[in-house]
Protein backbone atom coordinates (compact mmCIF):
# COMPACT_ATOMS: atom_id res chain seq x y z
CA UNK A 1 0.00 0.00 0.00
CA UNK A 2 1.35 3.39 -0.96
CA UNK A 3 0.70 6.25 1.42
CA UNK A 4 -0.12 9.62 -0.10
CA UNK A 5 -0.63 12.64 2.11
CA UNK A 6 -1.55 15.94 0.52
CA UNK A 7 -1.80 19.36 2.17
CA UNK A 8 -2.50 17.92 5.60
CA UNK A 9 -3.20 20.62 8.17
CA UNK A 10 -4.27 20.11 11.74
CA UNK A 11 -4.56 22.21 14.85
CA UNK A 12 -5.47 21.22 18.36
CA UNK A 13 -7.97 24.06 18.61
CA UNK A 14 -7.74 27.76 19.32
CA UNK A 15 -7.79 27.17 23.06
CA UNK A 16 -4.91 24.75 22.99
CA UNK A 17 -2.17 25.63 25.46
CA UNK A 18 0.52 24.45 23.06
CA UNK A 19 2.95 27.17 22.01
CA UNK A 20 1.45 27.16 18.55
CA UNK A 21 -1.97 25.72 17.93
CA UNK A 22 -0.99 24.57 14.42
CA UNK A 23 0.37 21.06 14.92
CA UNK A 24 0.60 20.20 11.22
CA UNK A 25 0.99 22.86 8.59
CA UNK A 26 0.21 21.87 5.01
CA UNK A 27 2.14 18.62 4.92
CA UNK A 28 2.54 16.59 1.74
CA UNK A 29 4.41 13.32 1.77
CA UNK A 30 4.48 10.08 -0.20
CA UNK A 31 5.69 6.89 1.42
CA UNK A 32 6.21 4.13 -1.12
CA UNK A 33 5.52 0.51 -0.44
CA UNK A 34 8.65 -1.28 0.75
CA UNK A 35 10.26 1.63 2.56
CA UNK A 36 11.72 1.51 6.05
CA UNK A 37 10.72 5.11 6.63
CA UNK A 38 12.13 7.17 9.48
CA UNK A 39 10.39 10.21 10.97
CA UNK A 40 12.55 12.44 13.12
CA UNK A 41 12.17 15.87 14.66
CA UNK A 42 12.11 17.77 17.87
CA UNK A 43 9.54 17.03 20.56
CA UNK A 44 6.45 18.99 19.56
CA UNK A 45 7.36 19.06 15.87
CA UNK A 46 4.19 17.19 14.89
CA UNK A 47 5.56 13.64 14.39
CA UNK A 48 3.05 11.88 16.62
CA UNK A 49 0.15 14.01 15.44
CA UNK A 50 1.08 13.05 11.90
CA UNK A 51 1.18 9.30 12.47
CA UNK A 52 -2.07 9.39 14.41
CA UNK A 53 -3.70 10.57 11.19
CA UNK A 54 -2.51 7.51 9.29
CA UNK A 55 -4.92 5.08 10.93
CA UNK A 56 -7.70 7.58 11.42
CA UNK A 57 -7.22 8.14 15.14
CA UNK A 58 -7.38 11.79 14.23
CA UNK A 59 -10.03 12.20 11.57
CA UNK A 60 -9.80 14.47 8.58
CA UNK A 61 -12.34 17.22 8.09
CA UNK A 62 -13.13 18.96 4.84
CA UNK A 63 -10.39 21.58 5.08
CA UNK A 64 -7.64 19.45 6.51
CA UNK A 65 -6.22 17.86 3.37
CA UNK A 66 -6.10 14.42 1.85
CA UNK A 67 -4.75 11.03 2.93
CA UNK A 68 -4.86 7.98 0.68
CA UNK A 69 -3.47 4.66 1.85
CA UNK A 70 -3.75 1.93 -0.79
CA UNK A 71 -7.46 1.77 -1.65
CA UNK A 72 -8.46 3.67 1.48
CA UNK A 73 -9.41 7.31 1.18
CA UNK A 74 -9.38 8.58 4.75
CA UNK A 75 -11.35 11.69 3.89
CA UNK A 76 -14.22 9.60 2.50
CA UNK A 77 -17.20 9.31 4.86
CA UNK A 78 -17.53 5.65 3.95
CA UNK A 79 -13.91 4.78 4.64
CA UNK A 80 -13.75 1.39 6.42
CA UNK A 81 -11.45 2.27 9.32
CA UNK A 82 -11.62 -1.21 10.84
CA UNK A 83 -10.30 -2.74 7.63
CA UNK A 84 -7.66 0.00 7.41
CA UNK A 85 -6.48 -0.62 10.97
CA UNK A 86 -6.12 -4.32 10.35
CA UNK A 87 -3.80 -3.49 7.47
CA UNK A 88 -1.96 -0.60 9.07
CA UNK A 89 -0.82 -1.57 12.56
CA UNK A 90 0.16 1.09 15.06
CA UNK A 91 2.56 0.52 17.94
CA UNK A 92 2.61 3.38 20.43
CA UNK A 93 5.31 4.38 22.91
CA UNK A 94 5.64 1.92 25.77
CA UNK A 95 3.04 -0.43 24.22
CA UNK A 96 3.36 -2.78 27.21
CA UNK A 97 1.36 -0.26 29.22
CA UNK A 98 -1.58 -1.00 26.97
CA UNK A 99 -1.88 -4.70 27.71
CA UNK A 100 -5.16 -5.36 29.48
CA UNK A 101 -6.49 -8.89 29.06
CA UNK A 102 -6.31 -11.69 31.60
CA UNK A 103 -4.14 -13.92 29.46
CA UNK A 104 -1.53 -13.35 26.79
CA UNK A 105 -3.75 -15.29 24.35
CA UNK A 106 -6.75 -13.04 24.91
CA UNK A 107 -4.63 -9.93 24.60
CA UNK A 108 -3.12 -10.96 21.29
CA UNK A 109 -6.47 -12.25 19.98
CA UNK A 110 -8.24 -8.95 20.71
CA UNK A 111 -7.35 -7.50 17.31
CA UNK A 112 -8.81 -10.52 15.51
CA UNK A 113 -12.04 -10.31 17.50
CA UNK A 114 -12.24 -6.63 16.69
CA UNK A 115 -11.22 -6.53 13.03
CA UNK A 116 -12.09 -10.03 11.79
CA UNK A 117 -15.14 -11.20 13.72
CA UNK A 118 -15.86 -14.03 11.29
CA UNK A 119 -12.63 -15.92 11.97
CA UNK A 120 -13.21 -19.39 13.49
CA UNK A 121 -11.77 -20.37 16.88
CA UNK A 122 -9.39 -22.78 15.18
CA UNK A 123 -8.08 -20.14 12.79
CA UNK A 124 -7.84 -17.65 15.62
CA UNK A 125 -5.63 -19.99 17.62
CA UNK A 126 -3.39 -20.49 14.62
CA UNK A 127 -3.07 -16.75 14.05
CA UNK A 128 -2.22 -16.05 17.70
CA UNK A 129 0.32 -18.87 17.70
CA UNK A 130 2.00 -17.52 14.57
CA UNK A 131 2.08 -13.97 15.95
CA UNK A 132 3.63 -15.00 19.27
CA UNK A 133 6.18 -17.23 17.59
CA UNK A 134 7.07 -14.47 15.13
CA UNK A 135 7.98 -12.14 17.99
CA UNK A 136 10.10 -14.89 19.54
CA UNK A 137 7.86 -16.12 22.36
CA UNK A 138 7.03 -19.74 23.15
CA UNK A 139 3.29 -20.09 22.46
CA UNK A 140 2.60 -22.99 24.82
CA UNK A 141 4.55 -21.40 27.63
CA UNK A 142 3.06 -17.91 27.56
CA UNK A 143 -0.46 -18.27 26.17
CA UNK A 144 -2.21 -18.80 29.51
CA UNK A 145 -0.01 -16.48 31.52
CA UNK A 146 -1.15 -13.07 32.65
CA UNK A 147 0.69 -10.45 30.56
CA UNK A 148 1.66 -8.82 33.85
CA UNK A 149 3.74 -11.83 34.88
CA UNK A 150 6.14 -11.21 32.01
CA UNK A 151 9.30 -9.10 31.96
CA UNK A 152 9.29 -5.68 30.34
CA UNK A 153 10.88 -6.91 27.11
CA UNK A 154 8.47 -9.85 26.87
CA UNK A 155 5.48 -7.59 27.49
CA UNK A 156 6.58 -5.40 24.63
CA UNK A 157 6.77 -8.47 22.39
CA UNK A 158 3.24 -9.49 23.39
CA UNK A 159 2.05 -5.98 22.54
CA UNK A 160 3.68 -6.23 19.10
CA UNK A 161 2.16 -9.70 18.60
CA UNK A 162 -1.25 -8.13 19.23
CA UNK A 163 -0.61 -5.67 16.41
CA UNK A 164 0.88 -8.05 13.84
CA UNK A 165 -1.69 -10.80 14.45
CA UNK A 166 -3.83 -9.43 11.61
CA UNK A 167 -0.75 -9.37 9.34
CA UNK A 168 -0.72 -5.64 8.61
CA UNK A 169 1.08 -4.51 5.47
CA UNK A 170 2.17 -1.30 7.12
CA UNK A 171 3.56 -1.07 10.63
CA UNK A 172 3.90 2.32 12.33
CA UNK A 173 6.03 2.44 15.47
CA UNK A 174 6.48 5.42 17.80
CA UNK A 175 9.79 5.22 19.74
CA UNK A 176 9.71 1.42 19.86
CA UNK A 177 13.04 0.82 21.60
CA UNK A 178 12.76 3.40 24.41
CA UNK A 179 13.43 1.77 27.78
CA UNK A 180 14.87 -1.46 26.38
CA UNK A 181 18.34 -2.57 27.42
CA UNK A 182 21.01 -2.68 24.68
CA UNK A 183 20.53 -6.34 23.80
CA UNK A 184 16.74 -5.99 24.01
CA UNK A 185 17.08 -3.11 21.57
CA UNK A 186 19.26 -5.09 19.19
CA UNK A 187 16.87 -8.06 19.26
CA UNK A 188 13.94 -5.74 18.67
CA UNK A 189 15.54 -4.20 15.60
CA UNK A 190 16.28 -7.69 14.30
CA UNK A 191 12.58 -8.49 14.78
CA UNK A 192 11.58 -5.40 12.77
CA UNK A 193 13.91 -6.45 9.96
CA UNK A 194 12.47 -9.96 10.01
CA UNK A 195 8.93 -8.56 9.79
CA UNK A 196 9.98 -6.23 6.98
CA UNK A 197 11.34 -9.22 5.07
CA UNK A 198 8.03 -11.09 5.41
CA UNK A 199 4.45 -9.77 5.39
CA UNK A 200 5.09 -6.23 6.64
CA UNK A 201 5.86 -4.33 3.46
CA UNK A 202 6.35 -0.86 4.88
CA UNK A 203 7.70 0.21 8.25
CA UNK A 204 7.30 3.75 9.53
CA UNK A 205 9.52 4.46 12.50
CA UNK A 206 9.23 7.59 14.65
CA UNK A 207 12.37 8.02 16.72
CA UNK A 208 14.75 10.38 18.48
CA UNK A 209 17.53 7.83 18.07
CA UNK A 210 19.49 9.11 15.07
CA UNK A 211 21.85 6.13 15.06
CA UNK A 212 18.88 3.78 14.83
CA UNK A 213 17.41 5.78 11.95
CA UNK A 214 20.71 6.10 10.05
CA UNK A 215 21.44 2.41 10.46
CA UNK A 216 18.08 1.07 9.30
CA UNK A 217 15.97 3.53 7.34
CA UNK A 218 15.80 3.82 3.56
CA UNK A 219 14.10 7.24 3.67
CA UNK A 220 13.88 9.88 6.37
CA UNK A 221 11.54 12.85 6.88
CA UNK A 222 12.50 15.62 9.27
CA UNK A 223 9.59 17.36 10.96
CA UNK A 224 10.03 20.89 12.28
CA UNK A 225 7.29 23.14 13.62
CA UNK A 226 4.54 21.14 11.96
CA UNK A 227 6.16 21.14 8.53
CA UNK A 228 8.43 18.72 6.73
CA UNK A 229 11.81 20.42 6.70
CA UNK A 230 13.56 17.76 4.68
CA UNK A 231 12.98 14.36 3.15
CA UNK A 232 15.39 11.95 1.49
CA UNK A 233 17.85 9.14 2.10
CA UNK A 234 19.71 9.22 5.46
CA UNK A 235 22.79 10.40 3.53
CA UNK A 236 20.88 13.31 2.00
CA UNK A 237 19.13 14.27 5.22
CA UNK A 238 22.15 14.06 7.50
CA UNK A 239 24.58 15.37 4.90
CA UNK A 240 24.23 18.98 6.02
CA UNK A 241 25.58 19.14 9.57
CA UNK A 242 24.76 22.79 10.18
CA UNK A 243 21.20 22.45 8.96
CA UNK A 244 20.48 19.49 11.27
CA UNK A 245 22.10 21.29 14.19
CA UNK A 246 19.99 24.40 13.56
CA UNK A 247 16.90 22.23 13.80
CA UNK A 248 18.03 21.22 17.28
CA UNK A 249 18.77 17.63 16.27
CA UNK A 250 21.82 15.46 16.74
CA UNK A 251 23.71 13.82 13.92
CA UNK A 252 24.03 10.05 13.86
CA UNK A 253 27.52 9.08 14.98
CA UNK A 254 28.61 7.98 11.50
CA UNK A 255 27.49 11.27 9.94
CA UNK A 256 29.30 13.22 12.67
CA UNK A 257 32.50 11.28 12.00
CA UNK A 258 32.25 11.78 8.24
CA UNK A 259 31.76 15.48 8.82
CA UNK A 260 34.80 15.70 11.12
CA UNK A 261 36.91 13.79 8.59
CA UNK A 262 35.78 16.04 5.79
CA UNK A 263 37.06 19.06 7.72
CA UNK A 264 40.48 17.41 7.55
CA UNK A 265 40.07 16.90 3.82
CA UNK A 266 39.29 13.20 4.10
CA UNK A 267 36.22 12.24 2.14
CA UNK A 268 34.59 8.96 3.07
CA UNK A 269 31.76 7.91 0.77
CA UNK A 270 29.13 5.25 1.14
CA UNK A 271 26.10 4.94 3.33
CA UNK A 272 25.62 5.88 6.96
CA UNK A 273 25.00 2.42 8.38
CA UNK A 274 27.69 1.45 10.88
CA UNK A 275 28.77 -1.56 8.87
CA UNK A 276 29.15 0.36 5.62
CA UNK A 277 30.93 3.19 7.38
CA UNK A 278 33.52 0.81 8.83
CA UNK A 279 34.00 -0.81 5.43
CA UNK A 280 34.37 2.57 3.77
CA UNK A 281 37.09 3.61 6.24
CA UNK A 282 38.88 0.31 5.75
CA UNK A 283 38.78 0.50 1.96
CA UNK A 284 39.97 4.11 2.13
CA UNK A 285 43.01 2.68 3.86
CA UNK A 286 43.58 0.32 0.96
CA UNK A 287 43.77 3.21 -1.44
CA UNK A 288 40.31 2.61 -2.86
CA UNK A 289 38.68 6.00 -3.18
CA UNK A 290 35.06 5.38 -2.31
CA UNK B 1 33.70 5.68 56.48
CA UNK B 2 31.77 5.07 53.32
CA UNK B 3 28.73 7.28 52.80
CA UNK B 4 26.62 4.37 51.60
CA UNK B 5 27.54 0.83 52.30
CA UNK B 6 25.71 -2.33 51.29
CA UNK B 7 26.95 -5.51 52.87
CA UNK B 8 25.84 -8.89 51.54
CA UNK B 9 22.37 -7.53 50.81
CA UNK B 10 19.77 -9.99 49.52
CA UNK B 11 16.20 -9.22 48.56
CA UNK B 12 13.30 -11.20 47.16
CA UNK B 13 9.76 -10.09 46.26
CA UNK B 14 8.26 -13.57 46.53
CA UNK B 15 10.55 -15.22 49.09
CA UNK B 16 11.81 -17.54 46.34
CA UNK B 17 13.75 -15.81 43.62
CA UNK B 18 16.48 -13.55 44.96
CA UNK B 19 16.33 -10.38 42.88
CA UNK B 20 19.31 -9.00 44.77
CA UNK B 21 21.73 -11.70 45.82
CA UNK B 22 24.62 -11.12 48.20
CA UNK B 23 25.27 -7.60 46.91
CA UNK B 24 28.04 -5.53 48.46
CA UNK B 25 29.01 -2.00 47.47
CA UNK B 26 30.69 0.87 49.19
CA UNK B 27 30.15 4.41 47.90
CA UNK B 28 32.32 7.35 48.98
CA UNK B 29 31.18 10.96 49.25
CA UNK B 30 31.36 12.80 45.93
CA UNK B 31 31.59 9.70 43.76
CA UNK B 32 29.70 9.37 40.48
CA UNK B 33 28.69 5.76 40.07
CA UNK B 34 26.87 4.23 37.14
CA UNK B 35 24.95 0.99 37.52
CA UNK B 36 24.17 -0.90 34.34
CA UNK B 37 22.65 -4.29 33.64
CA UNK B 38 20.06 -5.92 31.39
CA UNK B 39 16.30 -5.58 32.01
CA UNK B 40 15.44 -7.63 35.07
CA UNK B 41 18.97 -7.61 36.51
CA UNK B 42 17.75 -5.96 39.72
CA UNK B 43 18.78 -2.35 39.08
CA UNK B 44 15.51 -0.67 40.03
CA UNK B 45 15.17 -2.86 43.11
CA UNK B 46 18.57 -1.56 44.19
CA UNK B 47 17.39 2.03 43.85
CA UNK B 48 14.53 1.28 46.22
CA UNK B 49 16.81 -0.51 48.67
CA UNK B 50 19.22 2.46 48.71
CA UNK B 51 16.67 4.79 50.32
CA UNK B 52 14.84 2.22 52.39
CA UNK B 53 11.67 1.95 50.27
CA UNK B 54 12.45 -1.77 50.35
CA UNK B 55 14.22 -3.53 53.22
CA UNK B 56 16.86 -6.20 52.65
CA UNK B 57 15.88 -9.78 53.64
CA UNK B 58 19.48 -10.42 54.61
CA UNK B 59 22.56 -8.24 54.96
CA UNK B 60 22.79 -4.64 55.99
CA UNK B 61 22.63 -1.31 54.20
CA UNK B 62 23.81 1.83 55.93
CA UNK B 63 23.72 5.46 54.85
CA UNK B 64 25.94 7.88 56.73
CA UNK B 65 25.99 5.37 59.58
CA UNK B 66 22.20 4.83 59.72
CA UNK B 67 21.05 1.27 59.12
CA UNK B 68 17.88 0.56 57.13
CA UNK B 69 16.97 -2.07 59.69
CA UNK B 70 16.67 0.52 62.42
CA UNK B 71 13.08 1.81 62.24
CA UNK B 72 14.07 5.16 63.72
CA UNK B 73 16.54 5.75 60.88
CA UNK B 74 13.94 5.81 58.12
CA UNK B 75 13.63 9.60 57.90
CA UNK B 76 17.36 10.10 58.35
CA UNK B 77 17.99 7.86 55.34
CA UNK B 78 15.28 9.41 53.17
CA UNK B 79 16.73 12.85 53.93
CA UNK B 80 20.11 11.71 52.71
CA UNK B 81 19.16 9.63 49.67
CA UNK B 82 16.88 11.17 47.05
CA UNK B 83 15.59 9.04 44.17
CA UNK B 84 14.42 10.33 40.80
CA UNK B 85 12.42 7.75 38.84
CA UNK B 86 11.82 7.17 35.16
CA UNK B 87 8.47 8.71 34.36
CA UNK B 88 8.34 12.51 34.77
CA UNK B 89 4.55 12.45 34.88
CA UNK B 90 4.36 10.17 37.92
CA UNK B 91 6.51 12.16 40.30
CA UNK B 92 5.04 15.62 40.50
CA UNK B 93 2.30 16.10 43.09
CA UNK B 94 1.38 19.77 43.17
CA UNK B 95 -0.23 22.11 40.65
CA UNK B 96 2.44 24.81 41.02
CA UNK B 97 6.17 24.16 40.65
CA UNK B 98 7.20 25.78 43.96
CA UNK B 99 4.57 23.79 45.90
CA UNK B 100 5.90 20.62 44.37
CA UNK B 101 9.46 21.41 45.36
CA UNK B 102 8.28 22.37 48.88
CA UNK B 103 6.45 19.08 49.37
CA UNK B 104 9.43 17.16 50.77
CA UNK B 105 10.72 19.76 53.26
CA UNK B 106 7.13 20.51 54.39
CA UNK B 107 6.76 16.85 55.25
CA UNK B 108 9.91 16.98 57.30
CA UNK B 109 8.60 19.98 59.23
CA UNK B 110 11.18 22.44 57.94
CA UNK B 111 10.22 26.01 58.89
CA UNK B 112 8.67 28.37 56.38
CA UNK B 113 11.61 30.70 55.91
CA UNK B 114 14.01 27.86 55.28
CA UNK B 115 11.61 26.19 52.86
CA UNK B 116 11.67 29.39 50.82
CA UNK B 117 15.45 29.33 50.75
CA UNK B 118 15.53 25.68 49.83
CA UNK B 119 13.15 26.29 46.90
CA UNK B 120 15.44 29.07 45.65
CA UNK B 121 18.46 26.84 45.95
CA UNK B 122 16.82 23.77 44.39
CA UNK B 123 15.26 25.59 41.43
CA UNK B 124 18.38 27.57 40.64
CA UNK B 125 20.50 24.41 40.85
CA UNK B 126 18.47 22.86 38.04
CA UNK B 127 18.11 26.13 36.12
CA UNK B 128 14.33 26.34 36.57
CA UNK B 129 13.98 29.46 38.75
CA UNK B 130 11.93 31.22 36.06
CA UNK B 131 9.28 28.51 36.29
CA UNK B 132 8.68 28.84 40.04
CA UNK B 133 5.04 29.85 39.62
CA UNK B 134 4.27 27.73 36.55
CA UNK B 135 2.14 24.64 36.40
CA UNK B 136 4.14 21.40 35.94
CA UNK B 137 1.64 20.24 33.32
CA UNK B 138 2.86 22.97 30.99
CA UNK B 139 6.48 21.84 31.10
CA UNK B 140 8.41 19.55 28.74
CA UNK B 141 9.58 16.12 29.91
CA UNK B 142 13.11 17.33 30.52
CA UNK B 143 11.84 20.31 32.50
CA UNK B 144 9.58 18.04 34.57
CA UNK B 145 12.49 15.76 35.42
CA UNK B 146 14.50 18.82 36.46
CA UNK B 147 11.63 19.78 38.80
CA UNK B 148 11.62 16.21 40.15
CA UNK B 149 15.35 16.58 40.83
CA UNK B 150 14.71 19.98 42.46
CA UNK B 151 12.10 18.34 44.70
CA UNK B 152 14.78 15.91 45.83
CA UNK B 153 17.42 18.64 46.21
CA UNK B 154 15.08 20.57 48.51
CA UNK B 155 15.70 17.79 51.00
CA UNK B 156 19.44 18.60 50.74
CA UNK B 157 20.35 14.96 50.10
CA UNK B 158 23.92 13.72 50.06
CA UNK B 159 23.15 11.07 47.49
CA UNK B 160 21.14 11.45 44.32
CA UNK B 161 19.91 8.17 42.85
CA UNK B 162 18.69 8.34 39.24
CA UNK B 163 16.67 5.32 38.21
CA UNK B 164 16.61 5.58 34.41
CA UNK B 165 15.61 9.21 34.85
CA UNK B 166 16.39 10.09 31.25
CA UNK B 167 14.82 7.05 29.54
CA UNK B 168 11.59 8.80 28.57
CA UNK B 169 13.17 12.09 27.50
CA UNK B 170 14.09 13.33 24.06
CA UNK B 171 17.78 14.04 23.34
CA UNK B 172 17.47 17.68 24.40
CA UNK B 173 15.73 16.79 27.67
CA UNK B 174 18.33 14.12 28.32
CA UNK B 175 21.17 16.56 27.79
CA UNK B 176 19.52 19.09 30.15
CA UNK B 177 19.13 16.57 32.95
CA UNK B 178 22.63 15.14 32.49
CA UNK B 179 24.29 18.52 32.62
CA UNK B 180 22.40 19.39 35.83
CA UNK B 181 23.47 16.11 37.43
CA UNK B 182 27.08 16.57 36.37
CA UNK B 183 27.12 20.08 37.80
CA UNK B 184 25.65 18.95 41.12
CA UNK B 185 28.29 16.26 41.35
CA UNK B 186 31.24 18.47 40.43
CA UNK B 187 30.27 21.74 42.15
CA UNK B 188 28.11 20.71 45.07
CA UNK B 189 29.76 17.39 45.82
CA UNK B 190 26.48 15.52 45.60
CA UNK B 191 27.15 11.80 45.33
CA UNK B 192 25.46 10.38 42.24
CA UNK B 193 24.31 6.83 41.62
CA UNK B 194 22.98 6.67 38.08
CA UNK B 195 21.10 3.61 36.88
CA UNK B 196 20.90 3.68 33.10
CA UNK B 197 20.64 1.80 29.81
CA UNK B 198 22.44 4.49 27.88
CA UNK B 199 26.03 3.42 27.48
CA UNK B 200 27.07 6.97 26.62
CA UNK B 201 25.85 8.20 30.04
CA UNK B 202 28.10 5.64 31.70
CA UNK B 203 31.18 7.31 30.25
CA UNK B 204 30.72 10.22 32.69
CA UNK B 205 31.03 7.99 35.76
CA UNK B 206 34.05 7.54 38.04
CA UNK B 207 33.11 3.92 38.53
CA UNK B 208 30.79 1.54 36.72
CA UNK B 209 29.05 -1.39 38.36
CA UNK B 210 27.59 -4.06 36.10
CA UNK B 211 24.71 -5.93 37.68
CA UNK B 212 23.60 -9.39 36.60
CA UNK B 213 21.09 -11.60 38.42
CA UNK B 214 21.27 -9.35 41.45
CA UNK B 215 25.03 -9.63 41.77
CA UNK B 216 27.95 -7.47 40.74
CA UNK B 217 29.34 -9.09 37.60
CA UNK B 218 31.95 -6.43 36.80
CA UNK B 219 33.11 -3.20 38.31
CA UNK B 220 35.72 -0.63 37.33
CA UNK B 221 36.35 2.57 35.41
CA UNK B 222 34.45 3.03 32.12
CA UNK B 223 37.70 2.26 30.25
CA UNK B 224 38.08 -1.03 32.09
CA UNK B 225 34.43 -2.01 31.68
CA UNK B 226 34.31 -1.36 27.95
CA UNK B 227 37.38 -3.39 27.15
CA UNK B 228 35.65 -6.67 26.73
CA UNK B 229 32.77 -6.77 24.29
CA UNK B 230 32.18 -10.49 24.69
CA UNK B 231 31.77 -10.37 28.46
CA UNK B 232 29.39 -7.42 28.14
CA UNK B 233 27.33 -9.16 25.47
CA UNK B 234 26.97 -12.17 27.72
CA UNK B 235 25.63 -9.84 30.39
CA UNK B 236 23.03 -8.45 27.99
CA UNK B 237 24.93 -5.23 27.35
CA UNK B 238 26.80 -3.64 24.51
CA UNK B 239 29.70 -1.28 23.99
CA UNK B 240 28.99 2.39 23.36
CA UNK B 241 28.77 2.75 19.56
CA UNK B 242 31.98 4.88 19.55
CA UNK B 243 33.94 2.18 21.31
CA UNK B 244 32.58 -0.53 19.03
CA UNK B 245 33.54 1.36 15.86
CA UNK B 246 36.97 2.13 17.31
CA UNK B 247 37.62 -1.51 18.13
CA UNK B 248 36.42 -2.71 14.72
CA UNK B 249 38.86 -0.29 13.09
CA UNK B 250 41.71 -1.40 15.33
CA UNK B 251 41.95 1.95 17.15
CA UNK B 252 42.25 0.37 20.59
CA UNK B 253 39.97 -0.07 23.60
CA UNK B 254 40.01 3.28 25.31
CA UNK B 255 37.90 5.31 22.86
CA UNK B 256 34.73 6.25 24.75
CA UNK B 257 33.59 9.54 23.22
CA UNK B 258 32.75 10.65 19.70
CA UNK B 259 35.25 13.52 19.88
CA UNK B 260 38.06 11.14 20.69
CA UNK B 261 36.95 8.73 17.95
CA UNK B 262 36.93 11.54 15.37
CA UNK B 263 40.44 12.50 16.45
CA UNK B 264 41.70 8.93 16.16
CA UNK B 265 40.04 8.51 12.76
CA UNK B 266 41.66 11.67 11.45
CA UNK B 267 45.06 10.41 12.54
CA UNK B 268 44.40 7.05 10.95
CA UNK B 269 43.25 8.39 7.59
CA UNK B 270 45.88 11.10 7.37
CA UNK B 271 48.58 8.50 7.80
CA UNK B 272 47.35 6.68 4.72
Amino acid sequence: MQIDVKNLTFNYGQNSKATSSVALDNISLTINEGEFFGIIGHTGSGKSTFVQHLNGLIKLNKNSGEIKIGEFDLGDKNCDFKALRSKLGMVFQYPEYQLFAETVFEDVAFGIKNFMPTVTEEEKEKMVRTALETVGLNYERVKDMSPFELSGGQKRRVAIAGVIVTKPEVLVLDEPVAGLDPVGKRDFIALLKKLHASFVKTIILVSHDMDLVADNCTQVAVFAKGKIAKVGSPEEVFGDYEEIKNMGLDLPLTAYLKNQLEKQGVKIGGKLSVEEFINAVKSYGKGGKV
Amino acid sequence: MALLSAEKVSFSYDKQKKVINDFSLSVEKGEYIAIIGHNGSGKSTLAKLFNGLLKPDAGDLTVDGFSVHDKKSEFEIRKRVGVVFQNPDNQLVASIVEDDVAFGPENLGVNRKEIGERIDFALSSVGMQDFRHSSPTRLSGGQKQRIAIAGVLALTPQILVLDESTAMLDPKGRAEVLSVVKKLNKEKEVTVISITHYMDEVVEADRVVVLSDGKIALSGTPEQIFKNQEVLNNLGLELPLCTEIAQKLGLGDGVLTKERLAEELCKLTLKI
